[in-house]
């Protein structure tokens, strides 16, 4: 109850009623000319200084792209992406990789700081308890602008680095794991993504360590008319420990802009990796006008025995979402998680979920799916769980609510279950529920104001969810979501 | 005291108009009631006293204790002391109970300017009130009115309105969907609740309900608009012979 009206004193202080993160950086950016062909991946690939492998490794996925189509199986409508009208890359002015944060353009850094996410050691310091430090990886456009705290997690074996720098500095661990949980081929965005990603988070956790503060990678799209093709790869040895953040926005801008990610995470025998997503990418204007497509591929492979892997995403941005973190529970006794809070506003649309893929014995998955629609918004959970036949006492709880604001949005759930054991044991509960102006104004005659009783009801909502987010970003969340729902009723 | 003069309402965005120039005074410490056939406009009265948006006044005034409210938005005029038992009281999913009820009290607390309670004694009153009317503490912690029977849905407006300590408590048909028993537990509940300084505005069909909560006065409505008062007897006589003779009047 206290953390309900900590909310509302929160949301009251906000002054914002549309979209803040809007702003665009003006800076001096390389790119290439606009379009997609084998001169753009050999381009992408010379900037990063990348070794021949790799190279190698994105030209037979961009050969493989072309014969493939775009998917048309979701509840989504978009007219047809011109992927030759798109930049495939754009880095801000400065040199390839920074050495420190003195050679990163200050527009940059400012740019982070307005967003509220200090990058300067001394700055996230002050004030900060050591077990409350969150390392950041700050991605912007194509490239990787700078990694903190880097010298306290190398003292502890972490390797927290852009997924470039890895290339070069740790190519037998990226060779080893990468594309191993996503194939190349796995779907249309994923091949997109393996020809041309530029970059993203990667992260390895040695045997037996417990990653000594949070993670986290902030991506930001500034560039016009640019697609983000970020690429994360994950590792945690056995009996390891990391948890790990990202969070994204892009300006405001009228055409549509591609997202398209691969998230690849990796546990093996007893060891657990907890991946929590604050998206937030621009949703488009009250027409629909703009925003970001949201395509998406984040993959877990639970690959050793008792080994857990969690995900927990609060979206609330996009024009479109398109996005299934899943679990595949190889290892016997493993355990997959999927815990996420949708929203949707305005016209947007998401058609999101997850995917728990029992292979081991005597594994388990849970999915708590919140979905909230407002304004003219469709948003579709599909969520698929199957069990091999070897999979023998695999157990899976789902829980799907949705949660409607007003009457002209729509939200639809589409579970798909496979058991091919007779001992596999999958529950699945799902409601709906409706708030109308009537409710609100029986809220109101109580003394709650039209705010306080939408954050009172949708708080309610979210609490399981937002509860697995470590406690700063679920405090930051919880305003994203209230923020988002604003002017949704009457 | 609440007094509406020749209130005057029709459906926003429709012609209808359903409250025909109403005149209507409750004093503080007295309890009317209200009766009249269906339709004739009783629930439209006290949503528009509550500030329900779906209706365009076009004439008239409504006041409490001497300040206009109906430039007032709905919880302003609840933190004023305007309390409305609803005659089908809404689901609101996901909110415990006592979370809501909570919230409300510190509403209202925060509108008038007063500290807003500590949680011992918050817990403290709902239970003694919840326990005077029979409410189970475990229901307490349910969704508030999400599959609640209709008695237990009723139960809870009376304990909303004890907790909030209205100085203008509206019951909206009340009694109806109650059992014996929960009448009387309902009842006693208004009853503890009569004070000098509160006044109470009761919507019935049945003369039963005025027999455990006794009214000072008695108005008859009809067509949107009061056609009759009188004493508590009143009702008796409705009872008898309807509202076959106040066709015409209204
Ligand atoms: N929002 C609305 N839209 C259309 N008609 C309405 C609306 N609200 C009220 N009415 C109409 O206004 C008239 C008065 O309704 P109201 O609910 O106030 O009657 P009532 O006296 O409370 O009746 P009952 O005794 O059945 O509860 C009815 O004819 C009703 O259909
Ligand atoms: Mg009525």
């Amino acid at each position: 109850m206290a953390a309900v009206q900590e909310t509302i004193d929160q949301v009251k202080s906000i002054d914002v009623t549309e979209y803040k993160y809007g702003f665009v950086t003006e800076l001096e950016v390389d790119k290439p000319a606009k379009g997609l062909t084998e001169d753009t991946v050999r381009y992408i690939s010379a900037r990063k200084n990348e070794p021949a492998w790799m190279l190698e490794w994105r030209l037979d996925a961009f050969r493989r792209w072309k014969t493939m189509t775009e998917p048309t199986w979701s509840r989504v409508n978009y007219p047809p992406i011109d992927y030759q009208n798109i930049y495939y890359y754009a880095a801000p002015k400065m040199g390839a990789q920074p050495k420190s944060l003195d050679e990163v353009d200050p527009a940059i850094l400012e740019t982070y700081k307005k967003l509220g996410i200090p990058l300067r050691e001394q700055e996230i310091l002050a004030g900060v308890a050591p077990e409350n430090r969150v390392a950041v990886d700050a991605v912007f456009d194509s490239v990787s602008v700078v990694t903190t705290f880097k010298k306290e997690l190398a003292e502890a074996g972490v390797i927290f680095c852009s997924i470039s720098e890895a290339i070069q500095e740790h190519p037998e661990l990226v060779k080893k794991y990468l594309a191993t949980v996503v194939p190349v081929t796995d779907n249309y965005f994923a091949t997109l993504n393996s020809a041309v990603f530029t970059d993203g988070s990667f992260v390895y956790i040695p045997k037996g360590v417990r990653c000594p503060m949070e993670l986290s990678t902030y991506f930001r799209i500034n560039e016009q008319n640019t697609g983000q093709f970020e690429r994360t790869l994950i590792i945690a040895e056995e009996g390891s420990y990391v948890s790990y953040l990202e969070g994204c926005t892009a300006p405001k801008r009228d055409e549509n802009q591609l997202h398209a990610a691969v998230v690849e995470l990796i546990a093996l025998d007893d060891a657990e990796i907890k991946y929590s997503t604050v998206q937030n990418w621009f949703p488009g204007d009250a027409e629909g006008k703009g925003g970001i497509y949201n395509f998406v591929t984040k993959r877990g492979d639970c690959r050793g025995k008792n080994s857990k892997i969690s995900w927990t995403q609060v979206e609330t941005g996009s024009a479109i979402t398109w996005k299934y973190p899943s679990c595949i529970l190889r290892g016997d006794g493993s355990r997959g998680e999927f815990y996420s809070i949708a929203v949707s506003n305005g016209m947007q649309q998401v058609d999101s979920g997850t995917k728990m893929i029992h292979l081991g014995r005597n594994t388990t998955s849970k999915i708590i799916a919140k979905g909230i629609a407002a304004g003219k918004s469709d948003s579709t959970y599909r969520g698929m769980v199957s069990a091999h036949r070897k999979a023998t006492g695999a157990r899976n709880f789902t829980n799907c609510d949705s949660l409607l604001i007003g009457d002209q949005c729509g939200a639809h759930t589409i579970p798909y279950i496979e058991a091919k054991t007779a001992t596999a044991i999958f529950e699945h509960e799902a409601t709906t529920s409706k708030i109308g102006e009537d409710q609100l104004f029986y809220c109101q005659q109580r003394g709650l104001s039209e705010e306080e009783a939408v954050a009172l009801i949708v708080n309610g909502f979210v609490k399981e969810v937002l509860q697995q987010l470590p406690m700063e970003f679920a405090v930051e969340a919880q305003k994203l979501i209230t923020i988002s729902l604003e002017g949704s009723v009457g | 005291m609440l007094e509406i003069r020749n209130l005057t309402v029709k459906i926003a965005d429709e012609d209808t108009q359903i409250l025909n120039g109403l005149n209507l005074t409750v004093n503080d410490g007295e309890v009317a009631a209200i009766m009249g056939p269906n339709g004739s406009g009783k629930s439209t009265l006290s949503y528009v006293i509550a500030g329900k948006e779906d209706y365009e006044v076009l004439d008239g005034e409504i006041l409490l204790n001497g300040e206009n409210v109906l430039e007032m938005e709905a919880d302003a005029r609840a933190a004023a002391g305007i309390f409305l038992a609803f005659q089908y009281p809404l689901e609101i999913p996901g909110v415990a109970t006592m979370t809501f009820l909570k919230a409300a009290m510190n509403a209202q607390r925060r509108a008038r300017g007063e500290d807003e309670l500590l949680t011992p004694d918050f817990i403290k009153r709902v239970n003694a009130a919840a326990d005077g009317l029979g409410i189970n503490r475990e229901m307490l912690r349910r969704p508030l009115n999400v599959g609640f029977s209709g008695g237990e849905k009723k139960r809870m407006e009376i304990l909303q309105m004890a907790l909030l300590a209205p100085s203008m408590c509206i019951l909206d048909e009340t009694d109806s969907g109650l059992d014996i028993d929960a009448l009387r537990i309902v009842a006693d509940g208004v009853n503890a609740l009569r004070d000098k300084s509160r006044g109470f505005l009761v919507i019935t069909h049945y003369q039963r309900l005025l027999e455990h909560i006794v009214p000072d006065t008695v108005h008859v409505m009809a067509r949107g608009r009061i056609v009759r008062t009188g004493g508590k007897e009143l009702a008796l006589e409705l009872e008898k012979s309807g509202y076959a003779s106040y066709g015409e009047a209204a």
